[in-house]
Order: C-alpha cells, then structure tokens, then sequence
C-alpha cells in the first residue's frame, strides 16, 4: 500500500494562534483560557488587545494544561499554579542542559 | 482479548469504596503523570492507572469490568456470554481490541454508541507520537515512518484496534524537544466533529562528537600545548564537511572558539553556532628528544601560571 507523504506544521513562536484556534487545539474552553491568561500562566501576545492572538508555543503550555485538569480534576486556580512551576522547572532544566553541552565530554 | 487486573493496577481490593479508588488513583497519579513524573517508564505507568481509574471510577462500567470475573493480568479470556447484549447493546465485538478500547465504548466512554447515533458532534482524539532521529536528519531534514496503533471504530459501529502508518516530512531545523503537527491525522471525528491531530515530539539521539544546545554545538577540540602555545590550523568536523579553524596564539584550556552558522538552520531565519572547546592535551609518552626540550623549556622559561596564589596570600597577611 502506497503510503502518501504528510507535511507538517511547525508549533513555535513564529505561528500564531486566535482563542478560539488554541481552545479547539487544546481542549481547553475559552473560559478556562481566559482565566489562565489572568493568572499569567498562558501569556497571549498582544495582552491590550480585545482579540487575543497566541503564538503557537502556547499549545504545550494549554495541552499539559488540558490533561492535568482531566487527570487530576484541578481548578483554574490549581492549573495557573502547576503551569507556572512547571514551566519555572522546563526553563531550569533548559539552562541545565545548555551548562551541559558546555562542559567537556571528556576528562584528559 | 488479554485481561488487566485494574484492581491490582491501582493496589486495591476487589471490594474497595469509590472513594478509596479515588484516593489510589490521585497517588499514583502524582507518582507517574509524565508532566511532573520524572519516574522510569512514568509515561507507561500513568497510563495503565488512568485506564484503571477511568472504568473503575465508574459504577456502571465498574461493574461491567467485575462480571468479566478475575483472572491472571496478561492472560486471554472471553466475556462471558450475553456480556456485550447486556452492557454494550449489540455494538460489540471482542476480536482486534484492547481492553481499554472495550471500556471506552461503553456508556460514559467517547464516543459512545448514543452519541454516535445523536446528532452530538464529537472531535476525533489527539494522539502523541515520539520520532526519534540523528543530528544530521535534523541538519539536513529527513523522511520518517510512523506507525501508530489505535482504536477506531468501523462502518457497523465496531470498536477496533487497527494499524495506521505515516510517511512524514521532518523539516531541516528541528531541536531536540521540538513538537509538530500533522492536522487531521489523528482520530476520526464524528457526526461533523473535526478528526483530532497528530503530534510529533523530537528527541534527538545522542551524536558521537557534537553537543547540542539549542541550534549551537559544542564540540570538544583537543589540542596540544604547543598549538596553543604558538597558534595553529586545524582540520574540524562539522555537520557541512570538515573546516580549517585558527587556534590563536595563547590559546587558554577551556576556551570557545566560535565557528559562526556552523549549527543547526534555525526553521525561519538563520543558523546556529558552532563552539570548538578548546581542551590542551599532553602526551603521555615522550621521546628523549621531547623529554630534553621540556625540560629546557621548564629550565628557561619564567612563566609562573600560580603567581597570583601568592599575590593573594601577601595580600591577607
């Protein structure tokens, strides 16, 4: 069976997403969006804005999101405080990792 | 069909309370959730208990599971007869499915049999996949194959467990941790819900030589003390072929020296760096002739790389 070749779409911060684009994404309603943008633990790009644009980095943050309020039955409350270490615990173990590459594979 | 004992699963008795199943779930939960776990096969683990939880959690399919009677985890078994008529409808078959599939059709599952027959549109289910690739495919960009199991339902209403495969295109720039999407490719939507998406995660293997950070490498550059003495070219890898790199003259232990856009592309503009880390070696094998050079070196030479030790000390006397 001929198998077709399917292209993808990068998620980073170059691709921008609307409320309704990453409430459909990431199974989070616009409501629980809103709340975790009050508790600044989804940040949208242009925060003055009436029509929040977020860049598609946020797709992680809403998905983790998603599934600790499936798994765990948080509240808004609850996921603003898990994203916001959890994200504090990517950005150490980003520089960790940076440190890492830095050092010397080998010992003379 | 092989059976799993989700009592076993979450470390409780047959006859436990919903609320201690409950209590047993949130535990583990907080032990293996792949976003906070950092436990061995945390991903795996997780799974299995949110399985359990999730048709234990339920009386309806709570006792539909207690019907199905106790046997070994692992072992193959059989519902028992008119198992299906009386807790799926007749919308049931029991070749090509996981348990799990068998306790997600059932009321209360997604999609069910009701909502598959309402006019209730329901999204097609998200699935995650891990490509694994070198750091060439990701300097270069590179085709891989996926295949994917999962559970989908047939034209007649019949849950299975089918084969999917994927030929995709990962493109030139891509870093270790870096997510894709394959819209659509994930599960089947229903009544006019949209299918669900793929998502690819990158983890790039470990390369031989270079480190990655980023879209910079770090690269280990051995030289010998007189090249960093005296200056040098020298003959580097890169991920392009091989390059002439100037070592200059005094040239410390430790130092970065910067190869500019020798990294990875970076998706939208640019490219990374590479660091040559420069790392002096010394032989451990001399010839006379090399041991009498040294020696003359150390005899007439007045550099004294310890001198601010005794700076220091005068300083705090």
């Amino acid at each position: 069976m001929k198998i077709e070749l399917t292209e993808v779409l990068w998620i980073d911060q170059y691709q921008e997403l609307s409320l309704a684009d990453l409430a459909k994404l990431s199974g989070l309603s616009e409501t629980e969006l809103n709340e975790l943008v009050d508790c600044d633990a989804i940040m949208p790009i242009n925060t003055n804005s009436t029509e929040w644009i977020f860049d598609a980095g946020c797709l992680a943050a809403a998905k983790t999101a998603c599934r600790l309020r499936n798994d765990f039955e948080l509240d808004t409350q609850g996921l603003s405080v898990a994203l916001t270490l959890i994200n504090q615990i990517h950005h150490l173990e980003m520089q960790l990792h940076d440190l890492r590459a830095q050092l010397p594979g080998r010992i003379f | 069909m092989k059976y799993k004992d989700y009592y076993n699963i979450l470390g409780l008795e047959r006859k436990a309370t919903a609320e201690e199943i409950k209590k047993a779930y949130r535990k583990l939960a907080r032990k293996y959730h792949p976003d906070v776990s950092k436990e061995t096969d945390a991903e795996e683990k997780f799974k299995e208990v949110a399985e359990a939880y999730e048709t234990l959690k339920d009386s309806e399919k709570r006792a539909a599971y207690d019907q199905l009677g106790s046997h070994q985890s692992g072992q193959d078994f059989q519902p028992p007869p008119d198992w299906g008529k009386q807790y799926g409808g007749s919308s049931f078959s029991f070749d090509d499915i996981d348990l799990s599939d068998l306790f997600a059709g059932l009321a209360g599952g997604r999609p069910n049999s009701n909502q598959r027959g309402s006019n209730i549109s329901v999204p097609g289910q998200d699935y995650e996949v891990t490509a694994h690739i070198t750091l060439e495919d990701a300097y270069q960009g590179t085709i891989v194959n996926l295949n994917i199991s999962v559970p989908e339902y047939d034209e007649n209403g019949h849950l299975h467990r089918v084969s999917r495969a994927f030929k995709t295109r990962i493109p030139k720039g891509v870093v270790d941790g870096q997510r894709l999407r394959l819209p659509g490719k994930g599960g089947t939507g229903f009544n006019g819900g949209h299918n669900g998406d793929l998502y690819l995660n990158i983890a790039l293997h470990p390369h031989s030589l270079f480190r990655v950070s980023g879209h910079d490498l770090y690269l280990d550059l051995p030289v010998t003390p007189w090249e960093a003495v005296l200056g040098a070219a020298v003959e580097v890898p890169t991920l392009a072929g091989p390059v002439r790199l100037k070592i200059p003259p005094g040239t410390h232990a430790g130092q970065k020296l910067r190869l500019p856009k020798r990294g990875l592309p970076k998706p939208h503009d640019g490219e990374g760096n590479l660091f040559a880390i420069v790392q002096i070696t010394v032989p451990t094998v001399l010839s006379e002739r090399e041991r009498a050079i040294f020696t003359e070196l150390a005899d007439i030479s007045t550099f004294n790389p310890r001198g601010h030790f005794e700076q220091e000390t005068k300083h705090e006397n």
